[in-house]
């Protein structure tokens, strides 16, 4: 960043927005993480740790937007404070919809606990949400740099998540049609299975947001997609 | 005004502004009082039509490129000024013009508002009269009322014409000085800090006001403060240490400048 503001206040202001935000992406990646472990190792207390931390987060993300809306009122902030405080705020939203998708993963391990989840399937799993949180965990570091660089870079990654997704899809799939009793648990991972990809468009809409930020110009161009699930359909191999 | 036909006039102002011809332009303008340069180079574009603002620190140069426009610096005997300044296609530092036609063409408000110890009438019809735009009182009267109307000020000293104008209010003042500025029909309006003398209240009724004069004339206003440039203008002219650093349309300037010390100046931080 350049030089400080005359005014200090507002140089602490604008710190405090995104000392937040890195403490709410540590938050979100590691409710992910322990969804993921809940629902493989069908760990009823670990989901439950995870439902009850994101009200954390709910909370941060409520008081991010006050002292953005506070310092807006006061600072009358324009050109990149204005980008960086209203970057603060979409990203708090980013973070807070990350923690409800982790929640969300959490609140289905007690369906599953007692079929638990095939060895395959899990493996899957494991390999998507691996994907998603290093996606997390890199915009978070990108967020500390503002590098636009590397903020087009993460967008361009996207991709990778939405084809193991899709993979992960077709599996579910075939075993449903094997198995039609595995069809409760399957479609519960099914769900499970997209949290974690929309998980990576968050942190893709988090890379754009500080694209924004770090140059005051919208990234160009569609960002790649490699989900192809809408279109598949049972049977087809 | 409702808002379609409100929606209307912008889109004929947007038009009128970029197809308009420019109404001033300065070249190579530089500035000496004395032995020291004050302004260095400076080209700048005036927009017909168009609120420009000139921003920057104290002692850039704003003020003095502004009274440029109107050879107002003449009356400062050390000032020199070279380069070229036109008005439509009239060179004003062509020794052949008529400097007193010029300021009703080019006219001026300054910052703290100062009416002439006369009527609230007679500062109006003042300038009309010298310059011949008016011979009869029926005539006066029209250059009056429509005078304190285009100001926003008619309702309020409709009943008291007779009252000396410095009875007003400071905002009831400087719009009075505008009236008077628009009485005479000039092209281009000069404003220094219009408003850095009066309250909130005071300020938000001259910004409207500027706002609406720019249907008819062409404005460049010279401000300290950085919302007021925002909110009035549309190109915004940023002068530091005598140069001019960047010229760019205000929604631009206010989001996204092009120079570093835009950038700081604007965000109140410092280089």
């Amino acid at each position: 960043m350049a030089s400080s503001h005359i005014i200090t206040a507002f140089d602490e202001e604008l710190k405090y927005l995104s000392r937040r935000i890195s403490e709410m992406g540590g938050l979100a990646e590691q409710m992910v993480g322990e969804s993921v472990r809940a629902l493989i190792n069908a760990d009823v207390s670990l989901a439950q740790k995870v439902i009850s931390d994101d009200a954390i987060l709910d909370a941060a993300e409520r008081e991010i937007d006050d002292k953005a809306i506070l310092t807006i009122a006061k600072r009358q902030p324009v050109a990149s404070d204005l980008r960086e405080i209203m970057g603060a705020i979409r990203i708090a939203a980013d973070l807070e919809r990350v923690g409800d998708l982790g929640k969300n993963t959490a609140k289905r391990v007690v369906a599953v606990r007692d079929t638990g989840v095939p060895r395959p399937l899990a493996r899957g799993l494991e390999h998507l949400c691996e994907l998603a949180m290093n996606q997390l965990a890199d915009v978070l570091d990108v967020y500390a740099t503002r590098s636009a660089e590397k903020a087009a870079a993460i967008r361009e990654r996207d991709d990778e998540i939405d084809s193991v997704y899709t993979s992960l899809f077709r599996e579910l799939l075939t075993y449903m049609m094997e198995d039609p009793r595995t069809i409760t648990t399957c479609t519960h991972l099914l769900f499970c299975a997209k949290n974690i990809e929309r998980i990576g468009d968050h942190a893709t809409n988090i890379a754009e947001t500080i694209f924004y930020i770090a140059t005051g110009n919208q990234p160009e161009g569609e960002r790649p997609k490699d989900d192809l699930s809408t279109s598949v359909v049972a049977g087809v191999k | 005004m409702n808002m379609l036909t409100e929606t209307a006039v912008e889109k004929v102002l947007e038009r009128k502004m970029t197809n308009s011809a420019l109404k001033m332009s300065g070249t190579d303008v530089c500035v000496f009082y004395g032995e020291k340069q004050a302004l260095h180079n400076v080209n700048l574009n005036i927009r017909e039509n168009t609120v420009t603002a000139l921003i920057g620190p104290s002692g850039c140069g704003k003020s003095t490129f502004l009274r440029t426009l109107n050879r107002m610096n003449d009356t400062i005997d050390s000032c020199r000024v070279t380069g070229k300044i036109l008005l439509d296609t009239d060179d004003i530092y062509d020794p052949n013009i008529d400097v007193v036609e010029l300021r009703a063409r080019v006219g001026m408000v300054f910052q703290k508002p100062n009416p002439f110890p006369k009527s609230i009438y007679e500062n109006i019809a003042y300038g009309p009269r010298i310059h011949g735009l008016a011979r009869t009182r029926a005539e006066f009267d029209e250059i009056v009322e429509s005078s304190l109307q285009r100001a926003g000020l008619w309702n309020e000293v409709k009943d008291r014409l007779q009252e000396p104008g410095t009875g007003l209010s400071g905002g009831q003042q400087q719009r009075l000085c505008i009236a008077r500025a628009v009485a005479v029909s000039p092209e281009v309006i000069l404003m220094d800090e219009p408003c850095s003398a009066l309250d909130p209240i005071a300020t938000a009724k001259v910004e409207e006001l500027i706002h609406e004069l720019r249907a008819n004339f062409t404005i460049v206003i010279v401000t300290h403060s950085m919302q007021q440039a925002a909110r009035v203008s549309q190109r915004t002219a940023m002068f530091h240490m005598g140069y001019l650093v960047e010229e760019n349309d205000t929604d631009k300037m206010f989001t996204n400048p092009d120079d570093q010390r835009t950038q700081d100046y604007i965000m109140g931080r410092f280089g």
